[in-house]
């Protein structure tokens, strides 16, 4: 186990937490690229928060517990961990399938929360069944989909750099992410309907260069959260908090200090 | 032994593989005339049905998406043939039940089928190769646990005749179950399942079932069908039956070895025109993490390029048996004595361009010369002198092919 890593049993599942730095709680909810990239984006916050930062199970090694299945599981997950940890004005944040789990935790229940940051996040679908709003990342080769990922695709992580446990960590995180995200893809067809329940700021962070999830799928977001602000990243793809860790970090404390 | 005749049905008319990206999944179906389409269909349901004549059994499988092999919908065929054939046992191996969204439909199929042939169904079960996730759209993960669930399903609704039972099951849920017709075979048609490894074997050797193993050739068949009959043993308290464990490879039997060569090399298509890229090959939750990372790293096969078998290793390796009568059976032999034997040969011996009378030409040799053989083979041994005959042979070792063992085995 990392240094700050803690476990807590909720579920009968031993969830893996991060929790680093003190301030304002912020919980922090990786996508499906796994932890590991986020973590030095974790560390600046971490100066100015109490980031608690979950693994989703599955992810980074860790089991996925036998009962799930589908997104939800993660979402009643995270409702418990707020009330077992009894976290209060908390800043929620979520990266890509971490923001559609964010954004599932906040149309149930807001009361513990008092802002939400969405970066890149997946959850709604708002074409049309002929529509390929979200791109098939599983159907795609490796090259592209970093490609899309990526505003500057020399910042995709090399297999060729990686050891082959760490190759082994990430098939198994492609296959948590699969799980999550199989079917409907990458979206929960109800969640548009559920939206207006949002009552606490929201922030939406989007890569100007998200081949995945275009700048066009934010605003249809933007849309559907009452009062929620948009703000586009330059020269970032998919992972902003990657590329232009200064600027990420510049608008969220621009955001929370409102 | 029983030996059963299959082809896959393939569309090989296709342009240079450097043209496109996979034969799987992608390959637009612009490449597919419809009039060529019909003449192979009818080719091979004549192929089928001269197996019926010669004394063969039939085998046929399904595959989705692909030039490889042009059935979606296997119980097609074989409602076709279980009306055109007379005789043989007709064998499905098999219904993607991992993959099927209602397994009543199957249960439907089969009894369906199982009943115009009068009992001659043969059912096999598979969780499917890696290429049909994206087809299916059903995530792979836990695909061996949705199989089980939908056996479970099937095998209720083919053995109730008291009026409707529930089934709410954590994939597949129905709440009347009550099908029409219900199987001829009582109280329901052999089961197969398709095995690739030893401990996938256990459950299989538990249900009485049959284990079928595509192309593990000597280097992996002993460990898996040691591993069905150790199960077998075990919750049966008993030897496992010879026709309880199949093998699979691509046949060609010729007149002489130079026409069996020809035949040998055109069967191989098969193999060769595999051309499959890696987020086909290895979509997420087929393969344990440890085997994804090697496709991912390129390590092992899933590489996008067709795969170059050559004829005399695949036949080293015991994927292909190939030759005169004669040459045929002594490498059947061999390999049967070597696997520690088994009850039935599923010949591919069909593929790519082989023509209707070069593949009857095969086929006649082997029902005339080699089945006789084998069938002596088989009755002059028991369990005992299996063993004795195997133990002459120790372990052969073979360089790891790693794609072959990734992209074949299952």
């Amino acid at each position: 186990m990392q240094a700050g890593v803690n476990t807590i049993a909720i579920q009968g599942i031993d969830l893996q937490v991060v929790r680093q730095g003190a301030g304002r709680p912020l919980l922090l909810l990786h996508g499906g690229d796994g932890p590991q990239g986020l973590a030095p984006f974790l560390t600046r916050l971490a100066v100015r928060f109490e980031v608690i930062a979950p693994m989703h199970p599955g992810f980074a090694g860790t089991a996925i517990p036998e009962h799930f299945d589908t997104l939800e599981d993660l979402v009643y997950l995270y409702l418990d961990l707020l009330d077992v940890l009894d976290l209060h004005e908390v800043i929620l944040m979520g990266m890509s399938m971490g923001g559609w789990v964010a954004v599932e935790i906040a149309v149930r229940n807001t009361s513990r929360l008092s802002q939400i940051i969405l970066v890149d996040a997946v959850g709604i679908k708002p074409g049309d069944r002929d529509t390929r709003d979200i791109v098939d990342i599983f159907g795609l080769p490796a090259p592209e989909v970093a490609k899309l990922l990526f505003h500057d695709p020399a910042q995709a992580p090399s297999l060729a750099t990686m050891t082959d446990e760490q190759v082994t960590r990430l098939a198994g995180d492609r296959i948590a992410h699969a799980m999550y995200t199989w079917e409907p893809y990458m979206h929960n067809p109800k969640l548009q309907y559920w939206l207006h329940r949002i009552n606490v700021p929201t922030l939406l962070l989007w890569g100007a260069s998200d081949g995945v999830v275009p700048v066009a799928y934010a605003e249809a977001y933007r849309q559907m959260i009452p009062g929620a602000t948009l703000v586009v990243i330059p020269e970032a793809g998919h992972l902003p908090h990657i590329e232009q860790p200064d600027l990420v970090l510049q608008h969220v404390l621009a955001f929370v200090a409102r | 032994m029983q030996s059963w005749f299959f082809t896959e049905d393939a569309y090989p008319y296709l342009p240079e593989a450097d043209t496109y990206e996979s034969i799987r999944v992608n390959l637009p179906n612009k490449y597919y005339d419809p009039d060529k389409g019909a003449d192979l269909y009818h080719m091979y349901l004549d192929l089928w049905c001269a197996a019926d004549e010669l004394g063969l059994e039939v085998m046929v499988n399904e595959h989705h998406q692909t030039a490889t092999c042009v059935v979606p919908a296997a119980p097609i065929m074989l409602g076709i043939l279980a009306r055109q054939t007379k005789r043989a046992r007709l064998l499905i191996l098999g219904n993607p039940i991992a993959n099927r969204s209602q397994p009543l439909r199957v249960a439907e199929e089969m009894a369906m089928i199982d009943v115009i042939s009068r009992g001659r169904l043969e059912c096999g079960f598979v969780r499917s190769v890696p290429y049909e996730a994206a087809p299916a759209n059903v995530l792979p993960f836990r695909g061996m646990q949705r199989l089980w669930e939908a056996h479970d399903m099937i095998v209720k609704a083919w053995t109730t005749h008291d009026g409707p039972f529930s089934f709410e099951g954590r994939w597949f849920h129905a709440r009347q179950i009550n099908i029409w017709p219900r199987p001829y075979q009582q109280p329901h048609p052999p089961i197969w399942i398709t095995v690739g490894s030893g401990r996938s074997t256990v459950p299989v050797a538990q249900h009485k079932y049959t284990g079928a193993v595509f192309l593990a050739g000597y280097p992996r068949i002993r460990e898996i069908y040691d591993g069905y009959r150790t199960a077998y043993r075990t919750a049966h308290s008993q030897e496992a039956p010879l026709d309880r464990l199949a093998y699979a490879a691509l046949v060609y039997v010729g007149e002489n070895a130079q026409q069996a060569r020809v035949g040998a090399e055109k069967v191989l298509w098969y193999m060769t025109s595999n051309k499959v890229p890696q987020h086909w090959s290895n979509p997420p939750g087929y393969h344990p993490p440890a085997i994804a990372a090697q496709i991912m790293r390129g390590t092992r096969g899933g590489a996008g390029v067709p795969l170059a078998p050559r004829l005399d290793e695949q036949m080293a390796r015991g994927n292909v048996f190939a030759g005169t009568p004669d040459q045929v059976f002594a490498q059947i032999k061999n390999f049967w004595e070597y696997a520690g034997g088994f009850g039935h040969l599923l010949m591919m011996g069909q593929a790519g361009f082989l023509t209707y009378a070069e593949t009857l030409t095969s086929m006649r040799l082997f029902t005339q010369e080699v089945y006789p053989r084998l069938q002596e083979l088989t009755a002059s041994c028991d369990s005992e002198s299996l063993q004795a005959l195997r133990a002459c042979q120790p372990d052969k070792e073979f360089a790891d092919l790693g794609a072959f063992g990734v992209e074949f085995v299952r």
